[in-house]
């Protein structure tokens, strides 16, 4: 290997490594709000690049047809809960807000899909379209359980991450999608060719886990977010409606995984159930910041990209058993450095 | 005439029932059930592990493979006997269990499961890309089992071989529950802080558990390879290891039967699904995923405990196995000893800037009730954890009959000879009173994992029902022995702690706010049986905030606030002190 190889598979590596940050990122996120390890954040990203791909052709993505019949259902909830508990006046207010806006989204995009649109306007209309996913699943897979354990909501994860894979081959296809890049330009230092793109997704991700870190640790709403994930009920008492909380979370982790999918569409061909891999991958490096910290979840991550791009050069078979069998060491410091009078939840 | 009871009866006829599908039934369910028989196996462990102790796992189907592949190579490329290859197997499995449980088991629950994903993962394409196993296509030409010279070649007789382990497997797990560590496995989940207070190293156990389970996935593994007598990675990847534990949810992971349940459930409905799906939506795929997704969902909204709480509801109960009388368990030596029994040296506690219990000293004296009384957030739970191990000191030593148990984990503690109950009252509510007070007896029987899974301790087990029943009988409960703790009034709860503390035999009682939440007949029937206990010679060490109880029961009383000892005497002298007086009703009245 001589330097230019190597500063190829760097540059490679960071690329990769600032995505698994942003996924990374949106678990942490999910998981500091709403305790919930959200395994199927990779399924978002995989969204993300297939649909952006769909509009590509000009044809609506059945993510549309899924988003409304999530909206029905999550509907459906809010009138059952507000009959039941008789608060009938906050329906309207909820059926807007569950229902309608969603329809609304769906609508849009089924009606500019055809329009061959220009690009940014594609990429914004996948970001609306996949990010309205996310409250809704809160609404109707973990919202009906948020008092439940880590353990619970971590087998629903698994059971809405099989479901979401099921769904994807049953709207893209089993073909793997690429999208077009932000930009196909590049320069060269010295012998090293840079691409703009590489650049861009990296600048992104970065100003994301800033401005995520400044808003938990810096601002009231941010730390009102993180109180939820201690205490629900205390939360409640002090004026934080739990419920919205989650919902928010999801609404923003599931923006930054399909802006994750926008960023990978150009890089690496994606199937349906390629999203599991990739979020597996953010995991490792959000375990690294043991669920709790934002820098070093990115730092976390960054490394899995690194190792995960050396080691495809070197002993290419065994690039996925390299990276997730990283997690045992970083389990090992961590089981050593934690003391074990801790109590199990 | 005898009668046999129902449960006998329930389990003959699904034996015969079982026993008589490769007799009648086509081909088609025979194979079916085999693979019901091997995933039962495997759910088994994930009863014990995920059900009963609490530890969710994802990669039993790595395990599964570990079993199948060490059975390939070993008879395929060197020729070995099958046999040998399931000890093989079976060994590297309990290495690999060991190692993985030792660095995440240790910690909270959520990074056990996601070491499982990983783990499962990475043994997926270890199994794909090594070139001696195959690779992606994987191994064939695995030979078929031999048994006393008859051979395993075809799938009706290769059923019983599976439905013959499975029943062990499934004998094994329940005499396991139902026994020294099966108790301790069991309060595994309701925290590890009363577990650990009767002695049970809760690490280790989870560990144990862990190790069993992958052991059941390991032999379900060599028992796949020679039925089908091919592997490749397919079957042992992360999806087959989420639906192994989705059998054991379905099913209701509570219980053996569930594990059974589940696995037939999961089996006939993907059958099911299979056909039907791509026919609905016109086109093939792993469509049953979506649906078994969506059920999983449901099943944990509505119904968390799984299908077979539901079923058990409309079988008949089991009547309680009766108590016979038994030699008591053997006592701890008690020699002779003429120091203060509990001796707290300048104990100290801070969090952070707060100073919780500060430079704190007081004694307990043997056969004495001392009250450690206070106002609310005076530092009285504080020094009881301090005391009792769940929380370390900072400074400061505790010193009990001559040594040290400063910094001494909890088990140690009550090693030592120190019992103690539960502010917030910790029994299992649905195991009976019988049992949560036998767990108290952890630390006076001996019987491990593999002799309780094969009903090796008999002896062990009669004695230890019959000191439990004895101590309920002592503190008065003995109508309640068979009921489940749960359905009990908070008074009796309290009491029942009591008991299971005394079963360990100890020789200092720490009660944590025994009388706290109890109507007055109540705190009158507690603080009898107090008395009665000071009459044996048993010393108790009370923290409580409710004066009228402590007055007339205690011996001396020792009085803190803000972390420190205000007063320490006689109850008379103490109610008489104007310092007290001034703590409790915030000035002269």
């Amino acid at each position: 290997m001589d330097f230019s190889i190597a500063a190829l598979l760097a540059q490679d590596g960071i690329t990769n490594g600032a995505i698994y940050a942003l996924l990374a990122l949106a678990l942490v996120l999910v998981f500091t709000v709403t305790r919930v390890v959200w395994v199927p954040s990779g399924e978002f990203v995989a969204w993300g690049t297939l649909t952006l791909a769909g509009l590509q052709t000009g044809r609506a993505p059945d993510t549309v047809k899924l988003l409304c019949g999530m909206a029905a259902i999550a509907g459906l909830m809010e009138i059952w809960g507000c009959v039941r508990r008789g608060q009938a006046r906050r329906l309207p207010r909820r059926l807007l807000l569950w229902t309608g806006a969603p329809v609304v989204i769906a609508l849009l995009v089924g009606a500019l899909a055809p329009m061959q649109l220009p690009f940014a306007v594609q990429v914004l209309l996948t970001l609306a379209l996949v990010t309205a996913v996310g409250p809704l699943l809160y609404r109707i897979a973990y919202q009906p359980l948020a008092e439940a354990s880590v353990l619970v909501l971590l087998i629903v994860s698994v059971a809405v991450h099989f479901t979401m894979v099921g769904l994807g081959l049953w709207f893209f296809g089993p073909e793997g999608s690429r999208t077009p890049p932000f930009s196909s330009a590049s320069f060269a230092i010295g012998d090293v060719h840079v691409s703009v793109q590489s650049l861009l997704v990296i600048a992104t991700s970065f100003s994301l886990i800033a401005a995520l870190a400044l808003f938990f640790g810096r601002t009231l709403y941010g730390k009102a977010l993180r109180a939820t994930a201690v205490n629900r009920a205390g939360a409640r008492l002090v004026g934080i409606p739990p419920d919205f909380a989650g919902a928010l979370t999801f609404a923003l982790g599931a923006l930054l995984c399909a802006f994750s999918g926008v960023l990978i569409g150009p890089i690496t061909t994606v199937y349906y159930d390629s999203g599991f891999l990739v979020g597996l991958k953010g995991f490792v490096g959000a375990i690294i910041g043991g669920l709790a910290s934002y820098p070093i979840a990115a730092a976390g991550a960054l490394l899995v990209g690194l190792i995960e791009s050396f080691s495809s050069f070197w002993a290419s078979a065994f690039k996925e058993v390299i990276v997730f069998t990283l997690i045992i060491p970083v389990l090992l410091w961590r089981s050593l450095t934690t003391t074990h009078h801790e109590e199990d939840e | 005439m005898m009668r046999l009871p129902w449960s006998t009866i329930a389990f003959a006829a699904f034996v015969g029932v079982l026993a008589a599908v490769p007799m009648i039934a086509p081909e088609f369910w025979v194979t079916l059930g085999n693979y019901i028989g091997l995933y039962s196996i495997v759910a088994l462990g994930l009863v014990l592990l995920t059900g009963v102790a609490g530890q969710t796992s994802f990669g039993q189907a790595a395990f599964v493979g570990l079993g199948a592949y060490t059975t390939a190579l070993l008879t395929t490329t060197y020729g070995t006997s099958p046999w040998f290859a399931l000890a093989v197997g079976m060994l590297i499995t309990a290495a690999v269990a060991l190692f993985l449980g030792f660095i995440t088991l240790r910690m909270r629950g959520h990074y056990f499961p996601l070491a499982t994903i990983a783990w499962g993962i990475s043994l997926f394409y270890v199994f794909g890309n090594i070139e001696m196993l195959g690779g992606h296509t994987g191994m064939s030409g695995i030979p078929a089992l031999t048994i006393f010279g008859v051979e395993l070649k075809s799938e009706h007789r290769y059923y019983y071989l599976i439905w013959g382990i499975a029943l062990g497997a499934l004998w094994a797990t329940n005499n396991l529950l139902d026994s020294r560590p099966g108790r301790a496995i069991r309060a595994l989940k309701g925290g590890l802080e009363m577990a650990e207070a009767f002695g049970v190293d809760a690490a280790r156990l989870k560990i144990v558990t862990f190790v069993y389970a992958a052991l059941l996935a390991c032999i379900s593994g060599w028992l796949y390879a020679h039925l089908q007598r091919f592997v490749n990675p397919t079957p042992f990847g992360i999806n087959q290891g989420i639906e192994y534990l989705f059998m054991a949810v379905v099913g209701g992971a509570g219980s053996v039967w569930g594990a059974v349940l589940g696995a037939t459930m999961i089996t006939l409905l993907k059958q099911v699904l299979q056909d039907l799906l791509p026919w609905l939506l016109g086109r093939s795929g792993n469509f049953e995923l979506v649906v078994f997704g969506i059920l999983m969902v449901l099943l944990l909204q509505f119904a968390r405990d799984g299908l077979w709480p539901w079923l058990a509801r409309l079988l008949p109960r089991r009547a309680p196995k009766a108590v016979a009388p038994a030699e008591p368990l053997s006592t701890r030596s008690r020699s002779p000893y003429t120091g203060p029994l509990l001796d707290v040296r300048k104990a100290r506690k801070q969090f952070g800037g707060l100073v919780a219990v500060n430079d704190l000293s007081f004694e307990i004296r043997q056969g004495e009730i001392l009250g450690l009384i206070g106002p609310n957030g005076a530092g009285k739970s504080t020094t009881f954890s301090l005391i009792s191990g769940a929380l370390m000191l900072t400074s400061g030593d505790i010193v009990f009959r001559g040594s040290s148990i400063g910094g001494a984990a909890p088990y140690e503690i009550a090693r030592r000879g120190i019992g103690r109950t539960f502010q917030h009252v910790k029994l299992i509510p649905q195991m009976t009173v019988l049992d949560n007070v036998a767990l108290g007896a952890y630390l006076r029987g001996g019987t491990g994992v593999v002799r309780a899974a094969l009903n090796l301790d008999a002896a062990e087990e009669a004695r230890t029902r019959s000191e439990a029943a004895r101590t309920i009988e002592r503190v008065g409960l003995a109508d309640h022995t068979f009921e489940p703790a749960g359905s009990l009034p908070l008074g009796k709860q309290r009491i029942v702690e009591i008991a299971r503390a005394l079963a360990a035999d100890p020789m200092l009682l720490l009660l944590d706010e025994p009388a706290a939440g109890l109507r007055y007949l109540e705190k009158q029937e507690l603080a009898k049986l107090l008395r009665a206990l000071r009459a044996d010679g048993m010393t108790v060490l009370l923290v409580e905030h409710d004066m009228d109880f402590v007055m007339g029961l205690t011996d001396r009383l020792v009085v803190m606030d803000f972390g420190e000892k205000l007063a320490e005497g006689l109850p008379a002298a103490i109610q008489e002190n104007p310092s007290v007086l001034e703590a409790y009703l915030g000035g002269v009245v």
